[in-house]
């Protein structure tokens, strides 16, 4: 990694993590063997072909699932239950928002134990939805808003949390290709202007290209590590300058290449024997 | 950075609003209206001693229930009808909440709700009487243990079923127990316990009814009994019309809540069929 602040302790931790889910038809072996890092401010993209365990590697780092063995750590700490300086972003912003709280309450909720000030509270949750667009709909429900907005929604709760790390899993599979375009350039965003450290699950590999700094590819099931790249695209993107660079075609032909090998399990898992 | 459109809600005209209350009243009481005619018709050109005509039951319903038999037999057993349907209500969202939560609990006690729920509590009165009296702690006990099942399942049921993804969006943010309780598990299981608790109020009413048939000098279901047995039929008519009239009261009073209640439920189930 040449841009790794050797100094600095990395802010997230996962080593030789392992899940195999068990089943009375037998056990499946979801994660082979995952270690990597991230340093705070990073944008980590995790890549990877479809089925490859991309939903329970982010569950196991944020303490909903118990790895079967192996270690996440965050912030030096060991991540044991979901630890409180982290948030996430789910797929199905439908289900992930509450129908029965306004767009503020839905922000406000995590805050409830935050032992905030209600000012506080309140500049905290007007801030997080002035940074995703949304201050005119504070008062509206979510299933008043259209999908890209109710997305927006649930960004703003995870900006207002002020988490150490921000998970977002696949947040934008099921919205329409322009309303897509506009939520990475805000994930962009709140990663440049507020410096946040942002874990980004996709398997939409012009996304995972344009979003991150790094790229980190898993391959299929049983799931290992099978490249970390360092992407090194100009820090300020534009969906058509960037997408335009001979380089981003470069790296989004390199990272196909590796899903398609990935896909076949042509890459082979390094210090892995025949057993 | 990008366009947004504006929400979609617009209020409506204050005119239209009244316009739209004129007419629900029309379709409220256009039928039965109709269906009185068509009986004081009928009963004037067939009268039968059993069947009086509804000027008739008007007159008695006047006679019988605006007076001292309001105070001594109608508002206490609409007392005790509210007193119930309050604790009904309240124990079983409670006990509902707990059990759905808690799933040794609900493996439990589920084969033992399906037994008990099996008995019909008119068959209680008697052991009822003898354990607490035959007084007012007897009816409530007896509408109580008739009215709670409905809300109880309910709640364990739409307890049981909160959505996974909304469970971890919690989680993930470390929302406390109490928190989670209030602003997720109940909301999310308050359609299910409202469907119960619209069937507790029928069962109510009915069990306020048969709880006054024994061991009672009082009560609008002593009253009803009594007209019977005395052959006042226009009486006993106005009984049940004062019972019908309690259960269309309890139906606005419900509705009033439901649509405070689960007004985001409502709205959901509009944008989806949109």
């Amino acid at each position: 990694m040449p841009e790794s602040r050797s100094a600095a302790k990395p802010l997230l931790t996962v080593e030789h993590l392992r899940k195999v889910y068990e089943s009375s038809t037998g056990s499946v072996e979801a994660i082979g063997d995952i270690s990597f890092q991230m340093n705070a401010g990073e944008l980590v993209v995790i890549v990877g072909p479809s089925g490859c365990g991309k939903t329970t590697l982010l569950k196991c780092i944020a303490g909903l699932l118990r790895p079967t063995s192996g270690v996440v750590e965050l912030e030096g700490k060991r991540v044991t239950g979901p630890p409180p300086n982290m948030a996430l972003v789910f797929q199905e912003y439908g289900r992930s928002l509450y129908p029965w709280l306004t767009v503020r309450g839905n922000v406000d909720l995590p805050l409830k134990h935050k032992k905030l000030s209600r000012a506080e509270r309140d500049r905290l949750i007007d801030d997080a939805l002035v940074a995703v667009g949304l201050e005119h709909a504070a008062k509206s429900y979510p299933w008043q808003l259209s999908g890209g907005m109710q997305q927006r929604v649930a960004i703003a709760r995870a900006v207002a949390y002020e988490p150490e790390v921000l998970i977002m899993d696949e947040p934008f599979a099921a919205v329409d290709a322009q309303t897509r375009a506009d939520l990475e350039d805000l994930v962009r965003t709140l990663h440049r202007e507020r410096g946040m450290s942002i874990l980004f699950v996709t398997h939409d590999i012009d996304e995972s290209v344009y979003l991150g700094e790094r790229v980190v590819v898993l391959s299929k099931s049983p799931t290992w590590v099978q490249e970390d790249l360092s992407i090194d695209l100009p820090a300020d993107r534009d969906q058509l300058v960037t997408r335009a660079l001979p380089r981003f075609t470069e790296l989004r032909t390199h990272v196909y290449e590796q899903i398609q090998r990935a896909k076949r399990g042509e890459a082979v898992r390094p210090g892995a024997t025949a057993a | 950075m990008t366009l947004y459109t504006s929400t979609v809600v617009t209020p409506r005209k204050p005119s239209r609003v009244w316009a739209k209350i004129g007419e629900n009243t029309a379709y409220a009481l256009g039928l039965p209206i109709i269906l009185l005619v068509i009986w004081g018709i009928w009963s004037s050109i067939s009268p039968a001693p059993f069947f009086p005509s509804p000027l008739v039951i008007a007159e008695a319903f006047v006679e019988t229930w605006i007076g001292p038999a309001f105070v001594n037999d109608v508002l206490p057993s609409l007392a005790r009808l509210g007193i119930s349907i309050v604790l009904a209500v309240v124990l079983g969202i409670a006990a509902g909440t707990v059990i759905g939560l808690v799933r040794w609990l609900r493996e439990l006690l589920e084969p033992i709700f399906e037994f008990f729920r099996a008995v019909p509590p008119p068959v209680l009165i008697p052991i009822v009487a003898v354990l607490v009296g035959a007084n007012d702690t007897m009816k409530v006990v007896v509408m109580v243990t008739g009215a709670i099942w409905p809300v109880l399942l309910n709640t364990i049921e739409g307890v049981r079923s909160t959505d996974s993804v909304m469970t971890e969006t919690a989680q993930s943010f470390a929302i406390t127990r109490s928190e989670r309780l209030r602003f997720l598990v109940l909301p999310a299981a308050s359609p299910r316990i409202m469907t119960g608790v619209r069937q507790c109020l029928s069962i109510a009413l009915i069990l306020m009814v048969i709880s006054e048939m024994f061991f009672s000098s009082s009560g609008l279901g002593y009253q009803i009994v009594f007209f019977q047995r005395n052959y006042l039929i226009a009486q006993m008519w106005s009984g049940i019309v004062l019972l019908g009239l309690i259960g269309v009261l309890l139906a606005v009073i419900f509705g009033f809540v439901e649509r405070r209640v689960l007004r985001w439920y409502h709205g959901v189930k509009e944008v989806e069929r949109a």
